[in-house]
């Protein structure tokens, strides 16, 4: 009973394609080694931008509300949809709110951008600081399993379907080679007018 | 203030109104006259720096002030209280916009945080309404440009050219004969100088009236080059120089 992020267990990871992203979770919440549900995803969708968060449980699910409620206030306040890399520092600032009392937290966020259509992922620490990449982030109990995964199946310019078998075959192995992570996935491939959710044929252990 | 006085100073008078906002609306028209035009590709605000002596170094005072690098405010009304709003606009374009979402904050939403504290002076303990009318040009991407103006009750409206101050009304109906949909910026700055000649007293020249532009973005102003997705600021001042070329041309 010591590590806030690896209590719970989970993964995430996202992908840059040829205008298109991919992000994609694992299933599992568990107790340490008590699995006790195979039914938790960890991908939630605001306006254009999707966003991982692995880490403690409820955490998870306490942001999962707050950027809701930002985001639905903004959308108001606005009168437009948000946009990914806006949401990526709204993400930034929430999480550096709590610098001296952090969430337990590993996010990611995955998107295009609705008028120029450029594909933007990135990921954050527990505090709020953003890592840029071009090709993929990665998150959660398996991560250093998915930066190996990633870092030898990853090529640029991947179409949607070749994007998607890439992340789940990133996400698939990264997930068996870790006790906390697995129990089910899911994937999503975004385009510029359309999202495909797959929930992928897993080892159920 | 709000600390010895849990009351309102400004409170409704027996046939509705709020008097103190009345009087505030009453010093802005005392002021001296501002415009507005919002042109195709830009905005317009112009305004006259009326001195009460020629000693007076007027190229020390800046009555047109840019709240953010796509944002310009100028004003009718009591000067301190105008440099006290932009003091706040700037600042709060910051704490309440860029260090969350890290960009400016479109105009409307600058204009409605202006405007709440506007509304905020007419009800809370101890203060008064603020004596001036604001008129707000900015551009954003997903608006373009745009022009507010925001008054002593925190109203705000959106126009495509308006005037404040003194000879507000009568620089209005010069605005609505000369206001076409396809103006382009110089013809703007063209007829918002056309605009103030009615109403300045005095000589005008560069020296005696101000003019600001949101316009095409200034990219060499950034003082850097090469990099991408990245704008200069589309705020820019005229300077005496360039305000005297275009009388000339009137």
């Amino acid at each position: 009973m010591s590590d806030p992020s690896s209590i719970n267990g989970g993964s995430v990871v996202a992908m840059v394609g040829k205008d298109c992203v991919a992000i994609g979770c694992d299933m599992r919440l568990g107790m340490q080694a008590l699995t006790v549900s195979n039914d938790f995803p960890k991908i939630f969708q605001f306006n254009n931008a999707f966003l991982g968060l692995t880490g403690l449980a409820t955490d998870v699910i306490t942001l999962s509300e707050v950027f809701r409620y930002k985001v639905n206030l903004y959308n108001l306040r606005e009168e437009r949809k948000i946009e990914p890399e806006t949401f990526a520092n709204l993400v930034s600032s929430t999480l550096y709110e709590k610098r001296f009392g952090p969430y337990f937290v590993g996010p990611i966020v995955a998107g295009i951008n609705s008028k120029s259509g450029d594909p933007y992922i990135c990921g954050f620490d527990l505090i709020g600081c953003i890592n840029f990449a071009k090709d993929f982030v990665v998150g959660g109990t398996s991560s250093d399993q998915l930066f190996g995964m990633c870092e030898s199946l990853w090529e640029p310019n991947l179409e949607p379907d070749d994007l998607f078998e890439t992340i789940s075959q990133a996400l698939l192995n990264a997930q068996d080679r870790d006790a906390l992570s697995g129990w089910g996935a899911i994937v999503y491939v975004i385009t510029k007018d359309k999202v495909v959710k797959r929930l992928l044929k897993t080892r159920q252990d | 203030m709000a600390d010895r006085y849990s009351f309102s100073l400004t409170t409704f008078s027996p046939s509705g109104k709020l008097v103190q906002i009345e009087y505030a609306f009453q010093a802005v028209n005392q002021g001296v006259t501002s415009l507005g035009i919002k042109a195709s590709n830009g905005v317009v605000l112009a305004t006259e720096k009326k001195s009460t002596s020629d000693l007076i170094d007027a190229s020390s005072l800046s009555k047109i002030s840019d709240i953010t690098p796509d944002i310009g405010m100028v004003y009718s009304g009591m000067g301190p209280d105008f440099r006290v709003l932009v003091d706040k606009a700037r600042k709060s374009s910051h704490t309440n916009y860029k260090r969350i979402y890290n960009e400016y904050p479109p105009t409307r939403i600058l204009v409605q945080d202006v405007a709440r504290t506007m509304q905020e002076a007419t009800q809370s303990g101890g203060v008064r309404p603020y004596g001036v009318s604001l008129l707000v040009g900015g551009y954003d991407a997903d608006n373009g440009f745009s022009l507010y103006q925001v008054d002593p009750s925190g109203t705000y409206f959106p126009w495509k050219a308006t005037a404040i101050g003194k000879g507000s009304t009568s620089a209005k109906t010069f605005l609505e004969k000369r206001w076409t949909e396809d103006l382009e910026l110089e013809d703007a700055i063209h007829i918002a100088l056309l605009t103030l000649k009615e109403s300045v007293e005095g000589e005008m020249n560069g020296n005696t009236v101000e003019i600001g532009v949101i316009g095409p973005a200034s990219d060499h102003m950034l003082g850097f080059e090469g990099v991408k997705n990245i704008q200069g600021p589309r705020f820019r001042k005229l300077s005496p120089q360039e305000i005297d070329d275009r009388l000339d041309a009137i």
